[in-house]
């Protein structure tokens, strides 16, 4: 089954199946050096430039900004949900993401 | 590749989109087939239709724009008929009940509630008057912004308001242009005082003379490329272009011919006229307009008029914001009334309506300070409007700190936003109001909030700039403001510097207030804010921003985006009301 996956509105939000999937403006938490030194850093997402799917995985490309150090990068593979069964279950910004990059490339 | 914006665009788009909106209104917004629900959202914005955000399905913002802010007798009460009976919601506001209208920096209306089953009879009774959603969003031509009493104005050297209108009848529904890579904002000035605010638009006439064939020829000076989003503000670039008012409508399709043809459609981030001519570079635009896209020899620019703008030029006693009564050039007078962020409820727009009419000839302009103006009001008539009760509210000579406010949309209706702006803004202004002093002198202070990036209220040339961000307090993330200082524009534009990052929300109030009384205590004799800010460095004034509680309360810290309203008693995404049927029955999603 194939997912219709799109960043709209100036990258406001991912939209996963024509539907309003995951907003900017949430603070994503992510751990020690992913991002910066911060531990763990606490990003607020600002926009979405891009989204594909890596495997169930849906992934995300961001600019971010972390709340403590104020370090404003692109995170260019932010896991955002999964697709399970052909639906989407978004993650929880607040659980603590280690992940940033595809596997295989650590 | 090309993005799937712009595969919506080439299947259908422009005035090809009525017809569908129509047929959707008929049959009702379940007929959207879910699976092109953002396709069809995207060509909507063409027709002035925005679908609001998350937890408000089936709910659209409508804009309404007219050229360079002009509501002809009749026009003003129309949309307030049209925001009474269609623009309400399923909960209120608290500081502004159910049902306004919002005046808009780039001098359009906004209503917000709108179904789309009820879009038809809007749009009956919108062209009843003349008035248009056409292009007031999306890939194309906006709404025509420019000095807001062109035609009236004692400081006027070219009629702004002609060349503005003919602008808006060329370019609307012009299917040539109508498919854009990106939006597309132009800006008319036609006075000595530059309020057309050129400097931050894609294109921009300026006033101007210059010599030819030994005459003095009245017209315009053409810059290209300016703009205030994704913290990549650029100021109008010159491209040393003399036009006529008659050469201005070939130039300005010519310039955006050249953005349709190169702007960058692979890529929407990158996609906007500031980012070409930085490509580019003001000779190439030039050169390229001149052998692609213009018939005749383009004329090297004349002399402007820049030295002499003063429009929010940062000067401590100056005003020049259209707010107060002004004489005309024909005797009679200009009313400017201070709408504060630009929000009108409907039982007060009614009344401001009936004072129009009443007191002048019953044309209202907007202004890109979200304020009203009121034309034509013989002398003998300004006591009996200023006696009116409604000008209570919205003065003609407000208090500083109302005066100077402006605020965007925020996490109320939109997507981008990061925080809850028009309500947090009252509360500043009614705060700053009542405990804060500005030194002697100082009349104007200009405090722009803007939830995000975009800077849909142009923070970055107000004297304090606040945008929306997060920050942690107390170990949760709370609704927080980067504060920036000193910008405006006149004869030397300048952005603000942004020099306090993530101050909490419930802090900005103490900081602004701190602020300036270390301005007051410090300034150099009748300095400026703006040249006391240009006069210092970051550090500098960092250390004069000293963020601070007070007794200032801000009912809107937590995540506003996170809720499906954020004023709802009941205000969590799962409990929203949205989508609804045109009754206002919510549809579950087991329907």
């Amino acid at each position: 089954m194939s997912i219709a996956l799109r960043t709209l509105d100036d990258g406001a939000w991912i939209s996963v199946n024509n539907s309003r999937q995951v907003s900017v403006s949430d603070v994503w938490t992510l751990s020690r050096g992913v991002f910066c030194d911060c531990k763990p850093a606490y990003v607020l997402l600002e926009a979405f430039l891009d989204v594909r799917v890596d495997g169930p995985t849906v992934v995300a490309e961001a600019v971010g900004q972390c709340l403590e150090c104020g370090v404003r990068e692109t995170i260019t593979y932010l896991p955002v949900g999964r697709i399970v069964d052909g639906t989407f279950e978004p993650v929880d910004p607040e659980t603590v993401q280690s992940v940033l990059e595809p596997a295989g490339k650590h | 590749m090309a993005s799937d914006v712009e595969k919506w665009k080439d299947e259908l788009y422009g005035t090809e989109i009525r017809a569908e909106i129509e047929r959707f209104a008929e049959a009702g917004w379940e007929a959207i087939p879910d699976d092109e629900h953002d396709a069809w959202f995207e060509r909507f914005k063409w027709y002035g239709l925005y679908h609001q955000r998350a937890g408000q399905e089936s709910y659209f913002m409508m804009r309404i724009g007219p050229p360079g802010g002009v509501l002809e007798p009749g026009q003003f009460r129309q949309l307030v008929e049209i925001a009474d009976d269609f623009s309400r919601g399923p909960a209120e506001n608290p500081e502004f009940g159910n049902g306004w209208i919002d005046v808009t920096t780039r001098q359009a209306i906004q209503l917000h509630w709108i179904r789309l089953e009820d879009v038809p009879e809007i749009f009956d009774r919108l062209e009843a008057v003349g008035l248009s959603t056409v292009q007031a969003c999306g890939d194309s031509w906006r709404n025509i912004v420019g000095c807001p009493v062109a035609g009236k104005d004692k400081h006027e050297h070219v009629d702004a308001d002609t060349l503005a209108t003919e602008l808006h009848d060329t370019f609307k529904r012009n299917e040539t242009y109508s498919n854009l890579p990106r939006k597309w904002k132009v800006s008319v000035t036609g006075c000595d005082e530059g309020c057309g605010q050129g400097d931050i638009n894609d294109l921009a006439f300026e006033p101007a003379e210059k010599e030819i064939d030994g005459e003095s020829v009245t017209g315009y000076n053409v810059r290209v490329g300016g703009g205030l989003s994704r913290n990549e503000p650029r100021l109008a670039r010159d491209i040393d272009v003399f036009v006529t008012q008659e050469q201005a409508i070939e130039v300005a399709g010519g310039i955006s011919g050249l953005f349709r043809d190169h702007g960058d459609r692979e890529n929407r981030y990158n996609a906007r006229m500031k980012f070409l001519v930085d490509e580019w570079g003001p000779e190439a635009i030039r050169e390229t307009l001149q052998a692609d896209y213009v018939d005749f020899e383009l004329e090297t620019a004349g002399e402007d008029l820049r030295d002499s703008y003063s429009y929010n030029a940062g000067e401590a006693d100056g005003k020049h914001d259209h707010v107060g009564v002004h004489e005309q050039d024909d005797g009679n007078y200009y009313v400017g009334l201070n709408v504060l962020v630009g929000r009108i409820g409907v039982d007060d727009a009614y009344e401001l309506a009936d004072a129009a009419a009443t007191y002048g000839s019953g044309e209202v302009r907007l202004t890109q300070r979200q304020n009203i103006v009121f034309t034509d009001v013989p002398a003998e008539n300004l006591d009996d409007l200023r006696g009116e009760a409604v000008l209570d509210d919205y003065s003609p000579d407000p208090h500083p700190f109302q005066r100077g406010s402006i605020a965007c949309t925020g996490t109320e209706f939109c997507s981008l936003s990061i925080v809850e702006t028009k309500n947090r803004q009252v509360r500043f202004g009614r705060w700053l109001t009542d405990n804060v002093s500005l030194p002697e002198g100082v009349e104007n202070f200009h405090i722009h909030l803007s939830g995000c990036t975009a800077s849909c209220a142009q923070p970055q040339i107000a004297d304090v700039s606040l945008r929306g961000m997060k920050t942690r307090k107390n170990g949760e993330p709370v609704e927080a403001l980067d504060i920036g200082l000193g910008g405006g524009l006149g004869a030397e534009p300048q952005f603000a510097s942004w020099v306090a990052e993530r101050i909490p929300a419930d802090e900005v109030p103490g900081a602004i207030a701190n602020l300036i009384e270390n301005f007051t205590e410090v300034r150099d004799g009748n300095e400026s804010f703006r040249e006391f800010v240009a006069a210092r460095d970051a550090d500098e004034l960092a250390d004069l921003i000293e963020p601070e509680e007070t007794d200032y309360d801000d009912p809107y810290l937590h995540n506003t985006k996170r809720t499906w309203y954020p004023y709802a008693d009941e205000d969590d995404l799962e409990a929203s009301p949205a989508p609804a049927r045109a009754d206002g029955t919510p549809i579950s999603s087991d329907d």
